[in-house]
């Protein structure tokens, strides 16, 4: 029987492992050096905040495991030989494989800072890090501040993470407002202004110069680049974006780059070799998406996909229309389709930008300026329907339509105060239409597009 | 605000402990002339228990309430014991007419109920005579020592957002030494509350004068547990609003759930007492409201004129009609969540503790067992009461009803809903009895699964499968399991409680009524993917 390996539980390699199950009876062999049991990263934060436990951050039982015989294997893979087909273990035990799915994840960035491999500094991606942290920062008795270097997604959960147990914590963000190579102004602002209301020193334009140890080795504080500040501190977090996790792979023959170059396919350079997930790296874009896409969604879809092809029914990797979300504190953030920053906005693209008076809640949809055609829309504060806005960006539905049906669109919760009014009568108001909102249609939401 | 916390968290300690140390206090003793009366109003026939009681409890030593109990007690066995071995002696000479004669001198029913009655009348002291005083002593510092303790959250949660934060690093909500001493107390208290309410014949005396203004009588210990239950979900539901202050759904079901127990299980019924009327809760269907059918319930209602019929008829009509017809539009939430009084203690009393409803597939399958057989029971019971009712029987294809009703009011009615019900809320969760027991919920769940228009949305493809749906879930539905599969929530123990909707960190989560077409969607394909890969799987 076909022994095919998986290296990594992530959802990428837990995506495939499950879905190759679900079509084939091969042997599935899954390896991992970071846990035995399949987790849900996204969760780990929680796991720190008190919200959960380990074991709740398992989306499968023990048991799940043997019973769709499916093997889990715990060793570190040192290298590859790509001829025999087989892995070579740091213990040095082996494993033969017929066919091999790379989904080792990633790592976060370090750019070369002096003192970035003290103890004390660390990064938010793997379940040794959060060990880490719970050693170095477990209260504010011990750690008396933390600095969090990078303004991303999990820069602003590890601070999120740290302020749950009353631990002041300094943000650096090289950016001059939060995360706006990615968001527009108007929510970058929204959010700095609620990172600062919960007394967080955000830094805005600042980069770290360098981190300082004390006599034993641990961190004792940062130099800031521009001013020279030196900021003492017991935790340092690096969360300036990852890299592919992929270092093993050096002397294989598998070509990389950043990260594991693949095809439309996820084969490597490598007949039976495949990648997956955050470490692959397609050698050409799929329409606007980035080459390496390191986000929970992609990998789990890469992971089905390709557990299509291994069971016969070869198939590209071929992402719909691109969606994400996040939680930036109290703030929930949706985005479906495509919406710029300002800072890469497209030539033909024009925002339709509305936010509440008081609360915490804003929309950005952006548009073609001539055609009109719906682009994208991002939404703080209210849930929108991914359904709904998947069809309309297959269809490429007018932004006037959107506006029409968005009341279809909304996933707030029951009984919460809906905002397409006051949303619509800015659109007409600033473009001087006359736009009437229909009213939510049961059969509009679930109709089949 | 942290000091504020603290001087709250002990007055409430300081209430609690007045209250239970209450029950230590006062005197019990009659004097001649009231044990008299005492019988005479009760009828007993027996010398015996008159020379026994007299001996016991008329007396100038100062009994408290546990010697006074075990006095009374006492005497009832003692008076149970000669007669009943007069009975045996009759039976063995077969002497029928004196066996028969001997059973009106047994003093019938439940020796703490005996002794509850006459303690109620026998008690004096400070408790007794200072009602109101100890009203403030006990409730009073209790309420006012747990808003103390909870309105600083305002301040101390920051935001308004989901802030679970700290939940298992706590002892109370993570099953640690604070969890444990809340179980031990919420256990005696119901055992006592149960089957030796003589022993808090003192609480009652501090809601006398409250149970008088209402229906006119004294206030016995099913009054002082009403009166407990909705002060608790008043001060529980004061939390529920601070801790859910951005959440719309939460706010209105804590304030409609708080509604339907003070006004339909404890104010109307109260009132319609007070009234000469039968006291009834309006919304409290049968079979979880499991002795409707009873024959004394039943002889009540019909001997109370239009309004007994008009009961009699609003309690078939709710069961057979508007629950299932409620249930087909709205989900079983409309009662469970938005209603049920037993929803509604877990729901403010019991929210702290919803993690730790067991979402394993072994407890899945324990729940399901369980509950319809709870169901089945119910029924039976039913059956056989109605059946005996009607013809006079005393059982049904060998089924005692006596036996039966007694059997379900213990295991089910005292044990399962009180005392592990409630009890383990701090271990097990705040709806065991909701998910393992409830024969309504089972009923309502059926109706849920197969027959209705709601169901819990997921968004598309965004779930991140992280897991704090399901913890939070209070039913122990693993709700992840269907979110990362995109595929809609219908289950038959769902709630609606609403929190998994709450505590999603990428919004993916929606309780809705909408068309029953597409309620039920397995094959829903994940969105992101330009290829239908449910199709392909369902393909082979």
């Amino acid at each position: 029987m076909e022994h095919i390996v998986i290296i990594g539980n992530g959802i990428s390699g837990v995506s495939a492992a499950r879905h190759i199950r679900k079509n084939s009876d091969k042997q599935i062999t899954i390896v991992s050096a970071e846990t035995k049991y399949f987790f849900s990263r996204t969760a780990l934060m929680y796991i720190y905040m008190g919200h959960m436990k380990f074991e709740h951050t398992q989306p499968y039982e023990n048991w799940f495991w043997d019973k769709n015989n499916i093997n889990l294997k715990e060793g570190y893979v040192s290298s590859i030989n790509t001829d025999k087909k087989i892995l070579n273990f740091k213990d040095s035990s082996t494993l033969s494989f017929d066919k091999l799915i790379i989904a080792t994840g990633s790592k976060p960035n370090k750019f070369g800072w002096p003192g970035q491999d003290l103890d004390g500094v660390m990064g938010m991606y793997h379940k040794q890090d959060l060990e880490k942290l719970e050693k170095y920062a477990p209260n504010n008795e011990v750690c008396k501040r933390a600095v969090i270097v990078g303004g991303g997604l999990i820069g602003i959960e590890l601070v999120e993470m740290l302020r749950s147990r009353k631990i002041p914590v300094t943000f650096l963000v090289r950016e001059d407002s939060f995360w706006n190579g990615v968001l527009p102004a108007q929510e970058s602002e929204m959010i700095n202004k609620h990172i600062k209301e919960h007394h967080i020193d955000l830094r805005l334009s600042t980069n770290l110069k360098e981190i300082k140890s004390d006599e034993n080795g641990k961190v004792k504080s940062i130099i800031i680049e521009e001013t020279g500040e030196e900021i003492f501190c017991n935790v340092v977090g690096l969360t300036a974006g990852v890299t592919p996790n992929i270092d093993f792979l050096k002397d294989s023959g598998i070509e990389t780059k950043k990260g594991v170059l693949v095809n439309h396919f996820l084969e490597t350079n490598i007949k039976d070799i495949y990648a997956i997930g955050d470490c692959a790296e397609q050698h050409k874009a799929i329409g606007q998406r980035r080459n390496i896409e390191a986000v929970w969604y992609t990998g789990r879809m890469m992971g089905e996909v390709l557990a299509q092809t291994i069971c016969g029914n070869k198939m590209a990797y071929n992402p719909g229309h691109w969606f994400n979300s996040a939680k930036f504190l109290d703030i929930e953030y949706q985005t479906y389709g495509w919406v710029f920053s300002e800072r890469n906005k497209q030539e033909n693209e024009a925002y339709f930008q509305w936010q509440h008076p008081k609360e915490n809640i804003c929309i950005t949809i952006s548009y073609d300026k001539i055609t009109h055609k719906f682009l994208g829309i991002n939404t703080f504060g209210i849930r929108m329907r991914h359904e709904i806005f998947d069809r309309w960006l297959t269809e490429n539905k007018s932004i006037e339509h959107v506006l029409e049906y968005l009341k279809n669109a909304n996933f707030d919760p029951e009984f919460y105060n809906l905002y397409e009014k006051d949303i619509v009568a800015k659109f007409n108001q600033e473009n001087s239409t006359n736009i009437q909102v229909k009213k939510k249609s049961w059969k509009r939401i679930f109709s089949k597009a | 605000m942290k000091a504020i916390k603290y001087t709250g968290l002990v007055i409430f300690l300081i209430g609690l402990s007045i209250f239970t140390a209450s029950i230590f206090t006062g005197n019990f003793s009659f004097t001649e002339q009231e044990l008299d009366s005492f019988i005479q109003e009760k009828g007993y026939k027996s010398e015996i228990i008159k020379e026994e009681l007299s001996k016991a409890i008329v007396t100038e030593e100062n009994l408290n309430i546990f010697q006074f109990s075990e006095r009374v007690r006492n005497a009832v066995e003692t008076n149970n014991k000669h007669y009943n071995d007069l009975i045996e002696k009759y039976n063995k000479e077969k002497n029928w007419d004196k066996k028969g004669a001997q059973y009106q001198y047994r003093v019938d029913g439940k020796p703490h109920t005996i002794s509850f009655q006459i303690a109620k009348k026998a008690g004096s002291g400070f408790v007794k005579e200072n009602a109101g005083l100890m009203w403030f002593l006990t409730f009073g510092l209790g309420i006012l020592g747990a808003l103390l303790f909870m309105l600083p959250n305002l301040i101390l949660l920051g935001k308004p957002g989901i802030k679970n934060d700290g939940i298992y690093h706590k002892s109370s909500t993570n099953r640690g030494w604070i969890a444990w001493v809340v179980l031990v107390y919420l256990v005696t208290f119901y055992l006592v509350l149960y089957f030796m309410a003589d022993y808090v014949v003192n609480w009652t005396f501090i809601l006398d004068p409250i149970s008088k203004a209402l229906n006119g009588g004294e206030a016995s210990q099913w009054f002082v547990y009403g009166f407990l239950y909705c002060t608790i979900m008043v001060t529980m539901a004061v939390r529920m609003y601070i801790k859910y202050r951005h959440n719309k759904y939460q706010i209105i079901r804590t304030t409609s759930v708080l509604f339907f127990q003070i006004v339909f299980a404890f104010l109307i019924p109260e009132i319609m007492t007070s009234l000469n009327m039968p006291g009834y809760d309006f919304k409290n269907a049968f079979p979880l409201d499991y002795d409707f059918f009873f024959e004394w319930n039943l002889k009540t209602l019909t001997e109370s004129g239009s309004i007994g019929l008009f009961i009699l008829v609003w309690g078939i009509v709710l069961t057979l009609v508007i629950v299932p017809v409620m249930v087909y539009f709205f989900g079983k939430r409309w009662y469970c969540s938005w209603v049920c009084g037993c929803g509604g203690l877990a729901e403010t009393l019991g929210d702290p503790y919803r993690q730790h409803s067991d979402k394993s597939l072994n407890a899945w399958k324990l729940e399901r067992w369980l509950i319809h057989s709870v169901l089945i029971f119910s029924l039976l019971m039913t059956l056989v009461t109605l059946y005996c009712y009607f013809s006079g029987a005393q059982s049904f294809l060998g089924i005692k009803t006596q036996w039966i009703k007694d059997t379900y009011s213990f295991l089910i009615g005292a044990w399962f809903a009180g005392v592990i019900g409630t009890g383990f809320y701090p271990i097990f969760g705040n709806r065991v009895w909701c998910r393992f027991g409830c024969p309504l919920a089972a009923y309502l769940g059926m109706v849920q699964r197969f027959k209705s228009r709601f169901r819990i949305t997921t968004n598309g493809a965004q779930c991140i499968s992280c897991g704090n749906c399901s913890t939070y879930c209070e039913m122990g539905i693993d709700v992840r399991a269907y979110a990362q599969k995109g595929e809609n929530i219908v289950r038959s123990s769902c709630v609606g409680c609403g929190v998994c909707s709450a505590v999603c960190p990428r919004g993916v989560l929606k309780l809705e009524n909408g068309p029953e077409d597409g309620r039920i969607n397995p094959t829903e394909i994940l969105l992101g993917n330009d290829v239908d890969l449910m199709n392909l799987i369902n393909k082979k």
